[in-house]
Order: C-alpha cells, then sequence, then structure tokens
C-alpha cells in the first residue's frame, strides 16, 4: 500500500449464514481515482459497498478506508465519506438551504464554514436564486446536482455513489460527470456503481464483480483490449453473461435495483 | 451534541410545514375531545317521551308533569289511542311512551295500586335502557311522595344512592381519559412510525445511516419532537375538559404529567417498533390504526366495561398497555388517588416501555448485522 490509497482492501469475505456475498475481494483505490465499481444484481456489488462505509463488518479479511479498518473503526469512516444513493437524498419539504445546514451540521461542520461553502456552490452551480425554494419544487436534472454537492459538502476523502444518474436524461448526465470530474480533481476519490456502461467508460479504471469476486480490474481501455472488446458493455457482457445464464435471476441473494443500505432497513 | 440539535430542528420543520401532521396533532384532539364530550353522552337530556293517558285525572296529570319537569324528558305529544304508539315511534323524536290505564288515579286511592306501562324504542338498545330506567326512577319518586302523604309514618325502606367521585354522573368523566389514552398511543405510535418509514421511503435513511449520526441519535432525534408535542397535547385536553366540561383534575397533576409522559414514551418506542417492521407509511399507518386504535377503543375499557367482557377478550386486553394507562389516568383524574394506587399499573407500563425498546433494537441489529 503506498501513500496514496485511500481505500484497500484484502482477503475480504463476507457471509450470510451459510451464503458467501463476498469471497475474497482484493483491490486498492487511489486518492483523486474516479473507481467504477461495476458488477451484475447479485454479484456482491451492494455488500461490498456496505462494509466500505462502515455499515456492515467483514466476517473475515479487512478493509481499509481512508486509514480506518471497516472491522473496527466504521463510526470513523463514516465522518470522511460522503455518501448518494440513486433514490434522491434531499428532503423534498424542506429548501435548498435547509438542506444543506442539515447535512452540514449532521457531518459536524460550522456555520461559517458551511456559509462559504454553500456560496461557492451556489455559485458554481448557478443556483443563488433558488436557495430559499422547497426542494420538491425543483426539476430532477437539478436536484440530483444539488444532492451530489450536498454528498461532497463536507469534503470527505472518498464519495460513494451508488447508480447516481438513475432516471436523468443523457444532457443532465453528461453534466453530472463533470461534476465528478471536477470533484475528482480536487483530490476526492469517487467510487462509483452505475448500470449505464457509456459512463463506465468515463472512469480512470474499473472493476467488474461476479460471483462475489473481483472478474476483472483496469482501465477502460486495458480491458477491451484484454477481452478483445469494442466496449466496456461488450466487456462486462463476456464477463456477467455464462454465470447469468448458469443462475437465473432469482437465485441471486439481492433483488433487482436494491441499493446497499436498504437492505439494512429490511 | 450539534450535530444532534440540527437534527431534531430539521423534524421540526417537516411537522410544521406539513398541514396534515399539524391537524393530526393539534386538531385531532380538540375535535376528538369536543365530539365525545358532547355527540357521546351515557347520560340524557331533552329526550322525547309521549303521553297515552286513557284516565286523565289529577295524578297521572302530576306523574307527566313529574317526568316533563325533570329535564331528562320533553313531552313529544299527547296520544289517544294504542294504535298512535307505534306510529310516534317510528317518527324517531319519541323514545318512549308512557301508557296510564284507565281509572289510574281512582286505583291508586281505593285499591292502592294502579298499572302503567312504558314502552321503549328497543331499535337502540341502551338508549332504551337508560331512558326507561330514568322513567322507572322518577315514577318511583313520585311512589314515594304518595307513600309519605298517605302513611304517617316513613316506614318505608328508602335508598339513597350516591354517586361518588361523579355526583352528577357526567359521561365525559368517562370520555376524557378515554380520549387522552386514545389520542396519545395514536399520535406517539402512528406519527413515529409513519415519520421513520418515510426516511426508508423516501431513501434519505440511507443517507442518515452512513453519516456520523448514531442510529440512537437518529431515532431520538425523530421522536422527541413528538414526546414534547404529545406533552403539550396532553395539557390542552387537560384545560379543554376543564374550561369545557368543569372536568377537574382532582388527584396531583404533577402525578398525572409524569404518567402521561411514561405512556407517551411506551406509545413512541410501540412506534418505532412497528417503524421496524413496516417497509411504507402505508404498512405503518395499517399495524397502528388497526392494530392499536380499535383494539384500544374496544377492548381497553375506554368505552365497554372490561368486567363484562368474555374471559378471552378480557385476556386480550391484558397485552393492551392503553388498558393500565384508563386505570391510571381515571384514578388521579375522578378519584383523587396516589401514587400508591396506581404503581401496578405504572410498573406494567415500564415494562411494557423496555420490552418495545428492546425488541426494536433486536429488529434493528439484525439488520445491521
Amino acid at each position: 500500500m503506498n501513500n496514496n490509497t485511500v481505500i484497500s482492501v484484502h482477503n475480504l469475505v463476507k457471509k450470510f449464514g451459510n451464503f458467501t456475498a463476498i469471497e475474497n475481494l482484493n483491490f486498492e483505490v487511489s486518492a483523486g481515482e474516479i473507481f467504477g465499481f461495476l458488477g451484475a444484481n447479485g454479484a456482491g456489488k451492494t455488500t461490498a459497498i456496505r462494509i466500505l462505509s462502515g455499515l456492515s463488518v467483514p466476517t473475515s479479511g479487512e478493509a481499509v478506508v481512508a486509514g480506518f479498518k471497516a472491522s473496527s473503526q466504521p463510526e470513523k469512516i463514516k465522518r470522511v465519506i460522503g455518501y448518494m444513493c440513486q433514490k434522491f437524498s434531499l428532503y423534498e419539504d424542506l429548501t435548498i438551504r435547509e438542506n444543506i445546514m442539515l447535512y452540514g451540521g449532521i457531518y459536524g461542520m460550522s456555520k461559517q464554514l458551511i456559509r462559504t461553502r454553500t456560496l461557492e456552490l451556489l455559485e458554481k452551480l448557478r443556483f443563488e436564486s433558488y436557495i430559499d425554494t422547497l426542494i420538491v419544487s425543483l426539476p430532477l436534472g437539478l436536484k440530483q446536482k444539488l444532492a451530489f454537492s450536498v454528498a461532497v459538502l463536507h469534503q470527505p476523502r472518498i464519495v460513494f455513489l451508488d447508480e447516481p444518474t438513475g432516471g436523468v436524461d443523457p444532457v443532465t448526465r453528461r453534466q453530472f460527470w463533470e461534476l465528478i470530474y471536477e470533484t475528482a480533481a480536487s483530490g476526492i476519490t469517487v467510487f462509483v456503481t452505475t448500470h449505464y456502461m457509456d459512463e463506465a467508460e468515463y472512469c480512470d479504471r474499473i472493476s467488474i464483480m461476479n460471483e462475489g469476486r473481483i472478474a476483472a480490474l483496469d482501465t477502460p481501455a486495458a480491458l477491451k483490449i484484454q477481452y478483445d472488446a469494442g466496449s466496456v458493455d461488450e466487456v462486462f457482457l463476456k464477463i456477467a453473461r455464462p454465470t447469468i445464464l448458469l443462475h437465473p435471476p432469482t437465485s441471486s441473494y439481492n433483488g433487482a435495483g436494491s441499493s446497499p443500505i436498504k437492505e439494512v432497513l429490511k | 451534541m450539534k450535530r444532534f440539535l440540527g437534527f431534531i430542528k430539521k423534524e421540526f420543520l417537516h411537522i410544521f410545514r406539513d398541514f396534515r401532521t399539524l391537524i393530526i396533532l393539534f386538531g385531532l384532539p380538540g375535535v376528538q375531545i369536543l365530539l365525545f364530550g358532547f355527540v357521546v353522552r351515557t347520560d340524557i337530556r331533552n329526550a322525547g317521551v309521549a303521553f297515552l293517558d286513557l284516565s286523565k285525572d289529577e295524578i297521572t296529570v302530576k306523574i307527566s308533569d313529574k317526568i316533563c319537569s325533570s329535564g331528562f324528558f320533553v313531552r313529544t305529544e299527547n296520544l289517544l289511542s294504542y294504535n298512535d304508539i307505534d306510529r310516534i315511534l317510528k317518527k324517531g323524536k319519541t323514545k318512549a311512551v308512557v301508557v296510564f290505564e284507565s281509572n289510574f288515579g281512582h286505583n291508586v286511592i281505593s285499591e292502592g295500586k294502579a298499572q302503567l306501562s312504558i314502552i321503549a324504542d328497543g331499535s337502540e338498545p341502551n338508549n332504551a335502557t337508560l331512558v326507561t330506567n330514568y322513567l322507572t326512577a322518577i315514577i318511583a319518586d313520585f311512589n314515594r311522595e304518595l307513600a309519605g302523604a298517605s302513611f304517617s309514618g316513613n316506614n318505608l325502606i328508602q335508598p339513597e344512592v350516591r354517586m361518588f367521585y361523579n355526583p352528577d354522573l357526567k359521561s365525559q368523566f368517562m370520555f376524557v381519559p378515554g380520549v387522552i389514552t386514545l389520542i396519545m398511543i395514536l399520535i406517539c405510535a402512528l406519527m413515529t412510525s409513519v415519520t421513520i418509514t418515510r426516511e426508508k421511503e423516501f431513501g434519505t435513511m440511507e443517507v442518515l445511516l452512513v453519516s456520523p449520526l448514531r442510529p440512537v441519535q437518529i431515532i431520538l432525534g425523530k421522536v422527541m419532537p413528538y414526546f414534547l408535542l404529545s406533552l403539550i397535547d396532553v395539557v390542552i385536553i387537560l384545560l379543554l375538559s376543564w374550561l369545557v366540561f368543569g372536568l377537574p383534575v382532582k388527584g396531583s397533576t404533577v402525578l398525572l404529567l409524569a404518567e402521561s409522559m411514561l405512556y407517551i414514551l411506551m406509545s413512541l418506542s410501540l412506534g418505532i417498533l412497528i417503524s421496524t417492521v413496516s417497509q411504507t407509511m402505508l404498512q405503518a399507518i395499517f399495524i397502528s390504526m388497526i392494530g392499536m386504535m380499535l383494539p384500544t377503543i374496544l377492548l381497553s375499557g375506554f368505552i365497554f366495561p372490561i368486567e363484562n367482557m368474555p374471559v378471552v377478550y378480557d385476556w386480550i386486553s391484558k397485552i393492551l398497555p392503553p388498558r393500565y394507562f384508563i386505570v391510571i389516568i381515571k384514578n388521579i383524574m375522578i378519584k383523587g388517588t396516589g401514587f400508591l394506587y396506581v404503581w401496578k399499573e405504572t410498573l406494567i407500563l415500564i415494562v411494557f416501555t423496555m420490552v418495545f425498546i428492546g425488541l426494536s433494537i433486536r429488529n434493528f441489529k439484525i439488520r445491521l448485522q
């Protein structure tokens, strides 16, 4: 592990009773990297993100996130990460300002700091006139960008994005990725899951999970050469299809489209 | 701590911004107390009564006048024949008909007894029972007057009935404690379970769980506002019942408020438990309404005395916390008893609270693994 590593996973195993969700996961993510975390539904992505974000502890092995161990310091991990999920996560009956104050407060930011960051943010996104508008009356694209901005407001070391662009139109998706690039450029590591393979191409490196293991991990370009494929989409299908055929979706661990923490709530 | 305060503030914003929540929180208690206090009555006032007087003498006139001047009854009609009875009862305004036999007064004086019948509208059994009881009592009273006049010594047994704790038999005495019991479980259990499942449904719970807030803080932050507002509700209900119905708290108000806090805490932990087993707000509403509201109304002794129920229902009502709170609140409010008389019920409520909290934590841990 070099100094630049923010996530390092060694021999990570997670079992639920007799079911093995993750068997022996190993990878590292560097600071400022945009890391695409792909895999079919039920491949173990959900469980992995839950462990990396301090919501679940490994059965064996270790994941070190921003220098803290997932097995023994999950509360410390939570302080230095940001999280945004597919489900829109701001409070619709609060204004933009109130949402920002709330999340800033939860992450222990001072009022002064929140105010400064809010101003910067509004200027960047050209939201100034909306500051006291209830979220519910904003268009979806704007909400999504706002949710992302709030997730990185406290300048976390890593931000986890779980299918952040679900249900968003292509133009807004493009703008959303520009925000992601900016964030990564500022040194925040972006850990993103997606089902859009064109988005996977935007990542610095991608990993494709299958059956609780990482089946492939490299830059999109290298993977395309390795699997002799024209796009990441083809790579994905070559890796994921055999097992999808062997195991029909009903036998997989998660229902389609479930997000990592939603599992907690069931 | 600062994180936590911001979180509580946000919950208040949710409450004050949602019109429906506000209505349930503050409109409902007022409406319920006035509804139950004025509309649902177990005493009678101005019930319609008709007379079929086949004798028309001094005594029958006296009796009917006495009935109508009691304040409980108003004369709707003087009937002429038996055929009219069915007609006037069907009209609905008349709840009972008093029939005097012919030669009623003569029979009383010469034979020492006379026949009178009361025909009540049995399609409303409760009302019919009340009306006939009141009529019988008035006539018995008249009987005694007559007897007192004809016998020089008062040698008849004269029971003198007094109602302790509620001398006027006001039905509000029964309903106010019941409404407090019902409203508290409704607001606390229903509203907390809904507000927590709302976060789940909207996806904000995920973000909160990943945040540095501890699960305990999240839950406390969600329920604390409801605890405060429910307590305000108790005070509003007590004030209303005092100002509108003249129902004071006989016992210690401090003790009553302390017991109310315990009951609110119990209801909140029940709400949390409901939220751990429901995925959607609809589910939470369903469990709270069907699972808590109906049994509370029907089986807690709120309206129907538990003593008169079949034993099975008695057992069921034993696992309903409201049953115990009703005993506590009735004792303190109406009888004015102290803690010594309600410590058992208090202890049971504490046990309920701990069980609900324990189960909630267990459910939560299972999900967190």
